[in-house]
């Protein structure tokens, strides 16, 4: 527990989370300040294209072993099951209906590549090291999740008003976030060390500060998101937006262990399993499932379960997979 | 001058469903349209603003034709199937051109 405390009050001081807690505090007042829409893009760009080469070189450098295979597969497992698991926690702790519960549900299988980016940040802090093909368990595990939700409405609700087409699909698959962090990740493998040495000084360097300001950006948006949504949450949901993370990072601590990850590497599951989209997964939402409220399922998942993990979660994940892995 | 009677149809339609929409007109022929970006506005669903959107989920598209009358109701129809379950406004006001040919 003093583990716990110690990381999150260190968590809490650091930089980044400090200009998130700057944004989300200069939304709630109502300031005009705000990132130039292409500047939050140009950023998380960056991030992206950062953290997938990164990612990439590490494996280039320690060799691809059965650990890769086996983490891909329960990634997906994973991203299979939590909706389900998220899905009928709803039906308990709310009163949402089956369309909104299952759109929830999604967004809660499906990850936060920048809740990863964050996790991946606050390990290197820790002076912690992770495979770096958690990058691609990332990226595995973002669509399973809208599948399932899709199926919870069909086995659930009338089996009427979901669409799923082969353009959704594709959109979903390749998706800008996921093609960049992919193929960044793919280029690193190829280049390796001597690639990486190339473009250190762009990727390594300046990331911190960049990921400072994309989350100043965040925490605007999170902010706005959660002032302009007043009502829609009700006190079963909130509790939701912090309990389901919880739940979810344990499903990510029993895929590290069983897989035999590092330290670093079950923290990043946890986070994965834990996280909750707001990038891809609303936006397949509204084709496929327009009569879902998207108030709800973007609250919950920016306003109430992203600061939550940014914040307490990932030093909460962070001391949990230490004391199991005895690391 | 001389000018023309034509339509003009203007379709607020959910970013995420643009792509789709503007497949729709040219499978219905209409092969002329502008895309205008939205800023922000008001409605049932509640007040949104394109500021502070984080993903393309959150945002509006402008889709505005010009046509000549008797490809009304194809437009229409094509329109329909996509836009009928979400959020958008159709208007269809009379206009003038100058180029007839040219719609």
């Amino acid at each position: 527990m003093d583990q716990i405390i110690a990381l999150a009050a260190e968590n809490l001081l650091s930089p980044i989370i400090l200009f998130f807690v700057l944004g989300f505090a200069a939304s709630v007042a109502r300031s005009d300040l705000s990132v130039p829409e292409a500047v939050a893009k140009a950023m998380s760009l960056y991030l992206l294209f950062a953290i997938g080469f990164k990612g990439g070189a590490g494996v280039a450098e320690h060799g691809l072993d059965q650990t890769l295979i086996l983490s891909l597969v329960a990634g997906v497992l994973l991203s299979f099951t939590i909706p389900v698991v998220a899905f009928y926690l709803l039906r308990v702790m709310s009163r949402l209906d089956v369309t909104n519960a299952a759109a929830v549900a999604a967004h809660y299988g499906s990850i936060s590549i920048v809740t990863f980016v964050a996790g991946s940040s606050v390990l290197q802090s820790a002076g912690l090291a992770s495979e770096g093909f958690m990058v691609a368990v990332a990226a595995s595990m973002e669509a399973p999740a809208i599948l399932v939700a899709l199926w919870l409405i069909a086995k659930n609700g009338p089996g009427e008003g979901q669409r799923m087409d082969s353009a959704l699909m594709r959109e979903i698959m390749l998706n800008g976030s996921i093609v960049l962090l992919v193929g960044s990740f793919l280029i690193g493998v190829i280049t390796g060390a001597d690639g990486m040495a190339k473009i250190e000084s762009f990727i390594v360097a300046p990331f911190q500060g960049v990921l400072c300001l994309f989350l100043l950006d965040m925490g605007l948006v999170a902010g706005r998101g959660l002032r302009s949504s007043k009502g829609v949450l009700t006190p079963g949901l909130l509790a939701f937006g912090v309990v389901m993370p919880l739940i979810g990072s344990l499903f990510g601590l029993a895929a590290g262990l069983l897989i035999g990850l590092t330290p670093g590497g079950t923290t990043l599951f946890m986070i994965l399993s834990a996280s909750a989209s707001y990038i891809a997964v609303p936006a397949a939402m509204r084709v496929a499932l327009p009569e879902a409220n998207p108030s709800v399922y973007l609250t919950l998942s920016l306003g109430v379960t992203f600061p939550f993990n940014l914040t307490l979660g990932i030093p909460i994940y962070l001391a949990i997979a230490r004391a199991a892995t005895g690391g | 001058m001389q000018t023309h009677t034509a339509k003009r149809v203007e379709i607020i339609i959910e970013a995420v469903m643009e792509s789709r929409l503007t497949d729709a007109l040219r499978s219905a022929d209409v092969t002329g349209y502008t895309i205008l970006p939205v800023r922000g506005g008001s409605g049932r669903s509640g007040d949104w603003s394109r500021a502070g959107q984080v993903s393309r989920a959150g945002g509006m598209s402008c889709v505005v034709c010009i046509i000549r009358e008797e490809k009304l109701d194809g437009l229409l129809e094509a329109a329909f199937s996509v836009v009928d379950r979400h959020i958008g406004v159709v208007t269809v006001t009379d206009c003038q051109v100058l180029r007839a040919e040219r719609f």
